[in-house]
């Protein structure tokens, strides 16, 4: 069985799921329940200083569906705690003494001024807790008091308290990040540079998830108004895994430990982040969603693919997807491929026909010989993969690489056997220069 | 109870007055609201959808689901309306398993078709119950149009003519409008009056006329009407009944199957219908089985369907043969009367003769055997009776002939539904004829 045992920036777990620091790591009994179920680790709900904050008494949460009401994001409004310090602290103490082996992180946001990190820092260690991490990334409430976001959008903050939290503490500091931000690599850079053992990405992202159509007033509403929250779930994977591989790519910040998160659901997205440089992961949304227990599969799933693969331990695919990331104009414009559809597992609904042919290239019949019948038209496909996209069918369509020399048929050419890219296109007016 | 139960003869209240509400009450309950977005969820919003193709009207299915699932039930009626104004009625009896339900393209990949036929009830009985009018009559046309019999058929018809602002007079030879819908379908699968309602939300529209009581014959002529009217569509039905031309038919145990569905649909007290122990139906449609269900939700003991070819080519459809057969009907294969008689008991016994296929064709076996039943029921097709009402309009094979826009060889005279040549004798089928003749008849006048 693969070996999921996970070290992270020093912080040891017996897998490398953590729960993101969020409501269901808000209290003790949440955390053990969490614990019980399997969960590796969990990031403390946000402890800030007394007075502790207070929460809307109306709803927090608003959210997107897919088909069948799966829901596919969630937006909040909560805030950090809404307890006071002292119980928080207590009931880390208690958890981490009743359970050794599982990573305990406590996430902090307190005013910029570094007696206020200073003090709670001290607080914290004292717990016996693995870490902390800080969190710059909040874009709600928090923000406008000049703590989350709004340290994490300027990297000169992040630099700074970054510092102040490494020169009060022995323990490893995450830095959290705000994906609110144009380019996610100058705070992560400004992290790194202020001494964060490691960095954990992303937060949410700031949204209006809805507009209640007959009060005029975006959701959740409370009496009457609604404000921005944080987005997360399914929905926000893809920026999440962006910004992850930004991060890893970097040459500066090769080696920073990056816990990745983001709509993590399922094992499979657990493993792509940790491809793409993730040296764990942390999860929220799935677990409010589903519960706790959807631990098992995110397990029993991702040692069951790395037994299959034969990889044997999660350095076997840390990175790995990470040399295969480039940019745009390093791709193969050679490379052809074409649309196959498989005829036994059509069902006929025609929706990949009716996206090619109302909005990209008219390469898929709808009738053939007087029969309703898809057929990709070689001669115009140009490999776009919209149709793998909206076919209902897994594995219907297929996209299929064209042969080094065999014809492509909408270009009228073979296909060449050679690489090139768009710095040597005969049609770039700044390529280098081949010759 | 029970002995009533178990007594021979034709007898009423045979169940205990409970009984009755459960057995007619909504035999495809409608969807909540939390499972018609289950159900729309599941629509792939196909292309050139196979199941419009094969809707007999025609109706956008994947937009009208659509619209269920974007919370705009109002929208997504009027999609159904636009195309059948009896889209209610044909939500509860359109055979969909046979139709867009069978070509749905998740019946292809589960076996399993999005519930077509009830998330067009859905959105149907929410505009109906809350009164949705979506259309209005253009401006006066001058024109009258006479259309003779309102089922479906019909009151399609009547209200296309008068979206297009001629005035509409409907006759009907019964009692109340509805045709078919009113007399001749299971009494479960439209319950609460909904023929009447419907007949009633239809008409909503104005410029339409219901005549009852006067049908098709010595008051109301061909004649008559093209002269009194500048067109006449013919939406008549079959109101006439097959014999099984065996002896011994003429008995009173012996019965139509289309005048007991229509008692039933009109009886205040399903208790005071009498019904036998032991029934016998002959035929293999929709009637057959209706009758026979029925039959034996009355509180008929043993209830047996006689056919006399296979199960593969009874018209009624398999689904509707299965619920039949788990409501505890018995259907039998491959047999046919030949003799009826009557038993000194006062019951029946029905001599009946083994069938197969010889050269392909139906033949006896020479092999018989002999029921023993307290009632039976004809249910072997109806046909066209109008008498010589309908002298000067060709007929083909005892049914109306029409061209391709519905017109009969009486230019004046346009016709749909049942009484026509070459339907397939389906309610949605009638609704689509008396559409189409509706906008014929319109270009005609408008010509």
């Amino acid at each position: 069985m693969a070996d999921l045992r996970n070290d992270f920036a020093g912080i040891k777990s017996p897998n490398p799921f953590w729960l993101a620091s969020a409501p269901p790591t808000d209290k003790e009994y949440n955390v053990v329940r969490a614990f019980k179920a399997g969960w590796g680790g969990v990031v403390w709900k946000t402890l800030g200083l007394d007075p502790h904050i207070v929460n809307v008494g109306g709803p927090r949460y608003g959210a997107i569906w897919g088909a069948d009401r799966r829901l596919l994001g969630l937006n909040n409004i909560e805030l950090i705690t809404d307890r006071p310090l002292e119980v928080n602290l207590q009931e880390i103490k208690s958890v981490k003494r009743d359970w050794p082996d599982r990573a305990v992180v406590t996430s902090l946001m307190v005013p910029c001024e570094e007696p206020c990190w200073e003090q709670i820092l001290r607080q914290v260690e004292d717990t016996g807790c693995d870490g902390v991490e800080l969190n710059f990334g909040c874009p709600h409430g928090m923000s406008e008091r000049g703590m989350g976001a709004a340290v994490g959008q300027v990297p000169e903050y992040i630099e700074m308290v970054t510092r102040w939290a490494k020169a009060n503490t022995r323990m490893p500091v995450i830095v959290k990040l705000t994906p609110n931000i144009t380019d996610v690599r100058y705070p992560a850079r400004a992290a790194h540079g202020g001494g964060a053992d490691a960095v954990s990405l992303i937060n949410t992202i700031s949204s209006i998830i809805s507009v209640d159509l007959d009060n005029f007033a975006p959701q959740p509403t409370i009496d009457g108004k609604g404000t921005h929250g944080g987005y997360c779930g399914p929905a926000v994977k893809p920026i999440a895994l962006n910004m992850v591989a930004d991060i890893a790519r970097d040459p500066v910040m090769a080696s920073l430990p990056i816990s990745g998160i983001g709509g993590i659901t399922t094992w499979r997205d657990a493993a792509e982040f940790i491809t793409l440089g993730a040296g764990n992961v942390q999860v929220c949304t799935a677990a409010m969603t589903y519960g706790f227990k959807i631990i098992d599969d995110l397990v029993e799933g991702l040692e069951q693919w790395m037994d299959n693969a034969g990889h044997a331990d999660l350095d076997a695919i840390h990175r790995r997807a990470i040399p295969n990331v480039t940019d745009w104009q390093y791709l193969n414009l050679n490379y052809t491929a074409k649309a196959r559809i498989d005829q036994d597992s059509c069902i006929k609904c025609g929706r990949c026909h009716i996206a090619c042919e109302d909005t990209s290239h008219q390469a898929i019949t709808n009738m053939v010989d007087g029969e309703r019948r898809f057929e990709v038209i070689d001669e115009e496909c140009v490999g776009c993969n919209l149709c793998v996209n909206v076919c209902p069918v897994e594995n219907c369509i297929t996209m299929e690489q064209i042969p080094a020399g065999d014809m492509d048929e909408r270009t009228g050419k073979p296909v060449s056997d050679e690489y090139g890219n768009w710095t040597m296109h005969p049609n770039n007016p700044m390529r280098d220069a081949a010759e | 109870m029970v002995d009533r139960y178990l007594e021979d003869g034709i007898l009423d209240s045979r169940l205990g007055a409970g009984d009755y509400d459960e057995n007619f009450g909504d035999a495809h309950p409608p969807l909540d609201a939390h499972e018609a977005m289950v159900a729309a969820d599941r629509c792939y919003f196909c292309y050139d959808a196979p199941c419009v193709t094969a809707c007999p009207t025609a109706i956008d299915i994947p937009k009208f689901i659509r619209q269920i699932s974007t919370g705009n039930l109002d929208g997504s009626a009027r999609t159904i309306f636009d195309q059948n104004i009896l889209g209610g009625m044909c939500a509860r009896v359109c055979p969909t398993e046979t139709l867009c339900e069978q070509a749905c393209v998740r019946e292809a990949a589960e076996g399993k078709p999005v519930q077509i036929g009830l998330l067009q009830r859905h959105a149907t009985d929410h505009a109906m119950s809350h009164g949705r009018q979506f259309y209005s009559r253009a401006a006066e046309s001058g024109k009258s149009v006479a259309v003779i019999g309102a089922g479906p058929a019909g009151l399609a018809c009547a209200h296309r003519l008068a979206m297009k602002g001629h005035s509409v007079v409907i006759y009907d030879a019964r009692d109340k409008a509805g045709g078919l819908n009113e007399y001749g379908i299971a009494t479960y699968k439209t319950v609460d009056d909904f023929a009447q309602h419907e007949v009633d939300y239809v008409t909503a529209i104005g410029g339409i006329e219901i005549v009852t009581g006067q049908g098709l014959g010595d008051d109301l002529t061909i004649d008559d009407l093209t002269t009194k009217h500048d067109a006449v569509f013919v939406g008549i039905g079959l109101s006439g009944v097959n014999a099984l031309g065996v002896d011994g038919e003429k008995d009173e145990a012996v019965a139509s199957a289309v005048d007991f569905i229509s008692e039933l649909r009109q009886a205040e007290d399903m208790a005071a219908i009498p019904v036998g122990r032991r029934v016998m139906v002959i035929g293999g449609g929709m009637t057959a089985i209706d009758v026979a269900t029925q039959a034996h939700l009355l509180g008929a003991q043993e209830v047996t369907i006689a056919y006399r070819r296979g199960r593969d080519q009874m018209n009624a459809s398999e689904v509707e043969q299965n619920q039949s057969a788990s409501k505890g009907v018995n259907i039998r294969h491959w047999i046919k009367p030949v003799e009826v008689t009557k038993s000194d008991s006062g019951s029946l016994h029905v001599k009946m003769e083994y069938t197969g296929l010889s050269d392909g064709k139906l033949a006896g076996t020479g092999k018989f055997q002999t029921f023993e039943v307290d009632q039976l029921f004809t249910a072997i097709g109806q046909t066209l009776e109008a008498g010589g009402a309908l002298a000067g309009i060709t007929l083909d094979k005892g049914r109306i002939k029409v061209d391709d826009a519905l017109r009969t060889s009486n230019p004046s005279v346009w016709a749909g539904g049942d009484c026509t040549a070459g339907g397939d004798d389906l309610t949605v089928t009638a609704v689509a004829q008396g559409r189409d003749a509706a906008e014929s008849i319109h270009a005609a006048l408008s010509a």
